[in-house]
């Protein structure tokens, strides 16, 4: 008779617990019914994991202190303040532009609000499956080049190189504009904004491509940002929106409508300095229905989304309203100094505007 | 006397062992493929490949096999194989040829050339890949001049348009030569080159010292000089020690090519991330990405261990 050997149960065992290992970690549980897994996450660790650009100034980038700061930067506060009652509670991730669907696919981050332009191909489950919120920043693909070589217009880019970075619409965009107009050229690409940059800096390319606000925001980066001009050709609409992935709805909803909080309060004229006043009168006056409902003073708005009633006061009041937002990291009040255009309010000849609050 | 029992059985039991064992593995794998293919269809990404055959969009800047935006995605990923394949082909020539070099100069008499050797295998063979690489393409190639002021020397101009060889004239303040290389490309091959030499110096130093001493001074008691017992006598037989090592070199090189992505060449891996992104198909891309990097390296090693039959002694 021979015993059974022993290294060979404790292979058998090894086996046997990997197996178990396995079935418990690679099962995914199924949705239960109203709950958001993503919300109820979220909340359970107190702090919402954000994806951003995070060498962009005005959209995110970190100031001096430390502090993340921009435009994508104060969506990720409101919709923290939003949910979880406080817009510190936000931990930022910065992705490069082929790692950002990857990172919210696979759960890494909560949210993504990293200058992403919102197309089919991106929102439809059959390409990169992600849910839009509301657009953020109507933006369109420009061109910059030195000013010292004279080019004035896209057909002076002829038989040129032109730096882009990979994994981003702007190499499309490039691609078809260069193709409609027969112009020969050369795109030269890099994985990182920075490494695209420096690239335009020594000359290695005639001119650098992307989106004109993010043009405007590098450029002042530069060692002498005065040298270099942006081109008036507009080669494509960039509408960018923060997004989410498919699999969660109610997640996504929370999302949207805390954006289109932001969009309405400038609408109704709630600003951070005066949302307390308004909640304070609102509260004495039964006649308001619309902003009572919206402050959450009425109603259960906010408890359909699956969030507190006060969710929209929340968020103005850690970020102000859009045109606050704008104001300050990309418009009159920032270095950037970008005219509002589209991206004023529907009511004023803009684009933004706010389904209602009902 | 009675017969033993199955679960006794000296010959049987170990083979049902392994039976279930097998078995047991398998309902692992099956299990972890089924739950990959679930959890891909429940997030709308099961294995599709039809996105191969779409018209790509996107120009890829340098290419042997002609190309452009509309040929299918197949396409695009094939011009930046062959990118790769150009750059590491070239690659492990020049790092073999330099690798070897600096390897036997550390047999020298001439001791300056021992410690320059040295110096070269340990600054390079401890500063990261992805540095070097930046340093080349950022810091040396883009700080090359333009125009008359280019780096002239016989047969090879050195400009910040790219690099010209063969024969070089200066038209209208623009260089043309008889073979113009980019300054990516350039850029890609030297760091490759000068980093993976260093590694291949000392499998070739290990070769080397690995012959006995008697063999160089039977070799020069025959009256043969230095370059003469190395070549004839030491570096055959340092071969077999050599060509194991240098397979596992040339197979990082052909990985290494990857941070091709970091300096702006069109590398299969550059072309395949763009693709990824308009897409959307990462598990399918990552699959070729991995197809592809496996068989240039299954085939490197396939090679390498040909040629190691060829240089071990032969049994009588």
């Amino acid at each position: 008779m021979r015993a059974f050997p022993m290294a060979l149960r404790h292979r058998l065992l090894a086996v046997l617990s990997l197996m178990g290992g396995l079935a418990l970690a690679g099962c995914a549980g199924d949705d239960g019914g109203l709950q958001s897994q993503k919300m109820a996450l979220i909340k359970g660790r107190g702090q919402l994991i954000c994806g951003v650009q995070g060498t962009l100034p005005g959209f995110s980038s970190v100031d001096r202190n430390g502090r993340y700061r921009g435009l994508d930067v104060d969506i990720c506060r409101a919709v923290a303040a939003a949910l979880l009652g406080n817009p510190d509670k936000v931990e930022f991730r910065d992705l490069n532009s082929s790692e950002r669907f990857a990172a919210l696919a696979s759960g890494e981050v909560d949210l993504l609000s990293r200058n992403t332009t919102l197309t089919l191909g991106r929102d439809a489950a059959g390409g990169n499956g992600l849910n839009f919120a509301p657009i953020v920043f109507y933006d369109g693909q420009g061109l910059m080049v030195p000013k010292a070589s004279g080019i004035t217009g896209i057909e002076g880019l002829n038989g040129k190189a032109i730096c882009v970075e990979t994994g981003t619409t702007s190499e499309m965009n490039l691609a078809d504009r260069m193709r409609e107009r027969s112009i020969a050229y050369t795109p030269l690409k890099f994985q990182t904004s920075d490494q695209t940059y420096a690239a335009y800096l020594q000359g290695r390319c005639a001119a650098a491509t992307t989106d004109r606000s993010q043009l405007a925001a590098k450029r002042t980066g530069f060692p002498d940002p005065e040298a270099h001009v942006i081109l008036p050709d507009v080669l494509s609409k960039e509408p960018l929106a923060p997004a989410t992935v498919n699999a969660d709805p109610l997640w996504s909803d929370a999302v949207r409508w805390t954006v289109y909080a932001l969009l309405q309060a400038e609408e109704l004229g709630i600003t951070q300095a005066n949302v307390e006043a308004k909640v304070a009168k609102a509260k004495g006056d039964p006649n308001q229905a619309d902003l009572r409902r919206f402050l959450g003073i009425d109603g259960e708005l906010g408890r359909q989304l699956g969030l507190p009633a006060d969710f929209a006061v929340q968020a103005i009041k850690a970020v102000g309203h859009y045109g606050e937002i704008f104001e300050r990291n990309v418009g009159s009040g920032s270095t950037l100094k970008l005219e509002r255009g589209l991206n004023r309010p529907w009511s004023r000849g803009g684009l933004h505007y706010a389904p209602p609050f009902r | 006397m009675t017969a033993t029992p199955w679960w006794r059985h000296r010959r049987l039991l170990p083979l049902l062992i392994q039976a279930a064992a097998g078995l047991a593995i398998l309902v692992v794998i099956a299990f972890l493929l089924g739950n990959l293919v679930r959890n891909l269809t429940a997030a709308g990404l099961l294995l599709s490949w039809r996105w191969l055959s779409m018209p790509a969009g996107f120009d890829v800047a340098e290419t042997l096999l002609p190309f452009n935006a509309e040929l299918p995605y197949w396409r695009a990923l094939l011009a930046g194989l062959v990118n790769t394949l150009r750059v590491v082909v070239l690659a492990l020539v020049g790092a073999t040829a330099l690798g070897t070099v600096v390897g036997t100069a550390a047999f020298s008499s001439n001791g300056l050339l021992r410690r320059l050797a040295r110096t070269y295998v340990e600054l390079i063979r401890n500063v990261p890949l992805l540095l070097q690489l930046l340093f080349w393409y950022f810091v040396v190639f883009l700080s090359l001049p333009n125009g008359a002021e280019a780096i002239q020397l016989p047969g090879l101009v050195l400009a910040k348009k790219g690099l010209y060889l063969g024969h070089t004239t200066l038209v209208n303040g623009v260089w043309q030569g008889t073979l113009r290389l980019t300054l990516e490309f350039s850029a890609l091959l030297t760091a490759l080159v000068i980093h993976s030499a260093a590694f291949i110096a000392e499998v070739v130093r290990g070769g080397v010292a690995s012959v006995p001493r008697g063999q160089w001074e039977a070799a020069r008691s025959l009256g043969l000089g230095h370059r003469q017992t190395l070549s004839r006598i030491v570096l055959p037989q340092a071969l077999r020690v050599i060509v194991p090592g240098l397979n596992s070199q040339y197979i990082a090189l052909a990985k290494n090519s990857s941070l091709a992505v970091a300096c702006g060449y069109s590398d299969l891996y550059s072309v395949a991330e763009t693709t990824l992104n308009q897409t959307g198909r990462a598990v399918e891309v990552m699959l070729v990405l991995l197809g592809a990097y496996l068989t240039i390296d299954l085939l490197i090693s396939a090679l390498m261990n040909r040629l190691n039959q060829l240089v071990q002694i032969q049994e009588r």
